[in-house]
């Protein structure tokens, strides 16, 4: 007998010749968040119903002006439902730059960092349920439009990052 | 997954049909069980076994547990490394360009 599964979850995973410390900076550390992938400012208070909340970097703010869009001054926000540094980081997430997005309400997100010797895996699962708009932009599908290649994107210019210490894509 | 070699077992998984097709389900439905993706294809579950453990060990299928079954789960993130790497920008519209005439011309009249 077979059953079908449906899901709304997006998992990704990405390779990095760099120790968890590094990687778990890279993730929670804003002068860090605001030099790959979108850019902004993440701020953490790194404890249980601590608060997540990212403000726009200023390349973000000049081309968000150009195209008529006046930014929020936080753009994403949630609540940290479990930090274990360097290894695991649990949140709601809410994307607030768009109406439609923001009125999906909040999702899920993790990201899993493991020490394999030498390189370490960062797995990234994003539960979108509820939130198809917002699913669309983090699997990449409007990056034609110029929303960006999603979190595919993000990992990739991150591994450039933190490996030659300069961005792939810019 | 962190050097050329392991670019080159990406591109070793995909050069087989069976696996490219695995990609393709994953990529219209994601996370399913290994009984779903035994159902799409003519292949002892076997088989299809051996290939969903090629696409791991190159990093482009992440199996998760969900409470008592493993789903399988398209990453595209090592496609998006090989594309990040070779194709620029300056490639990129001319590729886009020259898919659009591709489809173009492969238009049913």
């Amino acid at each position: 007998m077979s059953t079908t599964t449906v899901t709304t979850t997006q998992v990704y995973r990405v390779y990095i010749k760099a120790t968890a410390e590094a990687i778990w900076q890279a993730i929670t550390d804003p002068e860090w968040t605001n030099r790959y992938g979108y850019g902004g400012y993440v701020h953490y208070d790194l404890r249980p119903g601590g608060a997540l909340t990212v403000n726009p970097g200023e390349e973000m703010q000049v081309q968000s002006a150009a195209m008529g869009h006046q930014l929020p001054d936080v753009i994403i926000d949630g609540e940290v439902i479990e930090a274990d540094p360097p290894h695991k980081l649990v949140t709601t997430w809410r994307m607030l730059m768009d109406p439609g997005m923001a009125a999906e309400g909040f999702t899920r997100i993790s990201y899993e960092i493991k020490s394999l010797g030498g390189f370490c895996s960062l797995t990234v699962v994003h539960d979108l349920e509820g939130a198809p708009g917002l699913a669309a932009v983090v699997g990449g599908q409007q990056e034609e439009f110029g929303a960006g290649g999603g979190h595919a994107w993000i990992l990739s210019d991150l591994k450039s990052l933190l490996e030659t210490g300069s961005r792939m894509v810019g | 997954m962190t050097d050329d070699d392991d670019l080159g077992s990406v591109f070793r998984a995909l050069a087989d049909p069976s696996r490219r097709f695995l990609l393709d389900l994953l990529f219209a439905r994601d996370g399913r069980t290994l009984t779903e993706l035994e159902s799409e294809l003519s292949m002892t579950r076997f088989g299809v076994m051996k290939h969903l453990k090629v696409l791991e060990d190159a990093g482009l299928v992440v199996t998760r547990r969900s409470g008592r079954e493993k789903l399988h789960f398209l990453n595209p993130v090592p496609i998006r490394l090989i594309h990040d790497r070779w194709i620029d920008k300056y490639t990129e519209r001319n590729v886009t360009a020259l898919l659009d005439l591709k489809n173009e011309l492969e238009k049913p009249s």
